[in-house]
């Protein structure tokens, strides 16, 4: 306990976001920022690019308890305009590479499993990683993914079904179960 | 049938999946998946997806920082999503990084992984867990611990659901401690699944917000063993065998901490 955040002094507006306060944020980032873009050096510079940007607009963070929520739209928004370009060049992501790694760093009895994993989670569109990492890996609610992503919440709820059905299929085979309506 | 009144959604099924599903509605939703054993299996199937994201992606969050996402940072007075001359200079510095992760990341994965296979042959005779419960037991309790909004999916307050459900599911009644003499309280659980199955995993924290795991699997045809102990980085762990149950204390503790909760619990399900 500190106790000194209510008795530093009568603040007209909220404390400005330092860099130990966006460093805490950067693994995490960086975690779904890899798991998201499928190589390491993209993640690296997508994440660089999120923290300069943030720091730059620092002052438009009302609320600092919503940083790591505030931090997470930026890397969603740059990715989402990087890919526009990466679209256009027609370049390609070499994802080969991290699902051998993430299997060498698994126990020997899961490497397969994993490998398969990763390559099969390559395969999703950009949307369907998204919302599984968010939910599946972040932890963050639906309403939470909501505000990130900037989408209404029955929009999350019906692409997460989407993509957690095309995953299963893209690892278990079989025929996909349509999920036109989920409500 | 269970739906003619009040119809179970697939909107409501992921919402059961995610721990959001409002409570007057969780008897409504068990009963349709109890009703349709394939719809059951196919969101078995989506929580072991979430379970391999985990074990997948995970461990990147331990992966040691470039020099450029470390403090102090730079920031830029004019933000500019991407400009071309920073495209030249970035990729030349993802390209040196990319070889430097490389390696350390191979450094790091022979660490680990000899250092649980030499536990697991140190203990010796009969059938110890093997290296690859206890990877999972610590995967979990790296995954979730560090989970603010959603560490467990059903809280202590529902105590008795908790138990009875994982109980359940494990096909094994488990009775765990809800408060250990060095001071962790029992905050809830959830269900994961790993290759074998269903697995529960109860979480406790103490005044400090420090938070261990107790990790548990069925284990049926195996005999008991003594407590065997690892450590992974920071990340202790004791795992023993008791009772057709497979069982792992995970955290960031010292190792006579961990004993003693180890041993709180073995008596616990003992009693």
């Amino acid at each position: 306990m500190t106790g000194d955040d209510a008795l530093s002094g009568p603040l007209m507006s909220p404390p400005d976001i330092d860099d130990r306060a966006i460093a805490d944020h950067v693994p995490r980032l960086r975690r779904y920022a890899t798991a998201l873009v499928g190589n390491r050096s993209d993640a690296d510079d997508l994440v660089q690019d999120c923290v300069e940007k943030a720091l730059a607009n620092r002052h438009a963070l009302r609320d600092p308890s919503k940083l790591g929520g505030w931090l997470m739209t930026i890397l969603h928004n740059l990715h989402v305009s990087s890919q526009r370009g990466r679209r256009r060049r027609g370049a390609e992501v070499p994802v080969e590479d991290l699902a051998d790694d993430l299997a060498l760093s698994a126990p020997p009895a899961d490497r397969g499993a994993v490998r398969d994993f990763a390559r099969a989670f390559a395969q999703l569109s950009d949307e369907h990683r998204t919302i599984l990492l968010l939910t599946g890996m972040e932890g963050l609610s639906y309403r939470e993914v909501a505000e990130v992503l900037e989408l209404p919440i029955g929009t999350v709820m019906s692409r997460l079904a989407r993509a957690r059905e095309k995953l299963r299929v893209l690892l278990d085979g079989g025929t996909q179960q349509v999920v036109r309506r989920i409500k | 049938m269970s739906g003619t009144r009040n119809p179970v959604t697939e909107a409501e099924l992921h919402a059961w999946l995610d721990g959001e599903l409002p409570e007057e509605r969780l008897a409504d939703v068990e009963r349709h998946l109890a009703d349709h054993p394939e719809i059951a299996q196919r969101f078995e199937r989506y929580r072991a997806q979430r379970a391999m994201l985990g074990q997948c992606f995970g461990p990147l969050i331990d992966q040691p920082l470039p020099d450029r996402l470390t403090p102090p940072f730079t920031a830029r007075e004019h933000p500019d999503p991407a400009p071309s001359r920073w495209n030249v200079s970035r990729w030349g510095r993802g390209a040196l990084w990319g070889t430097a992760v490389a390696a350390s990341l191979l450094v790091f994965v022979a660490g680990a992984t000899s250092g649980w296979v030499l536990r697991d042959r140190m203990a010796g005779a009969g059938e110890p867990p093997t290296a690859a419960f206890i990877a999972d037991a610590v995967a979990a309790h790296r995954v979730f611990s560090v989970e603010v909004r959603h560490p467990v999916e059903i809280g202590v307050e529902e105590e008795a659901h908790l138990v009875n459900w994982l109980s359940k599911r494990l096909g094994k009644t488990m009775r765990c401690p809800k408060v250990t003499r060095g001071g962790y309280q029992l905050i809830g659980g959830r269900l994961l699944a790993d290759s074998v199955g269903p697995v529960a995993l109860y979480m406790y924290e103490d005044a400090a917000g420090r938070r261990i795991t107790l990790y548990i699997r069925p284990a049926p045809n195996t005999s008991g063993s003594a407590f065997r102990f690892a450590q992974d980085g920071g990340v202790r762990a004791l795992y023993w065998q008791d009772n057709g149950l497979a069982l792992a204390v995970t955290g960031e503790l010292d190792r006579d901490t961990l004993s003693g909760v180890a041993e709180e619990v073995y008596g616990a399900l003992n009693s």
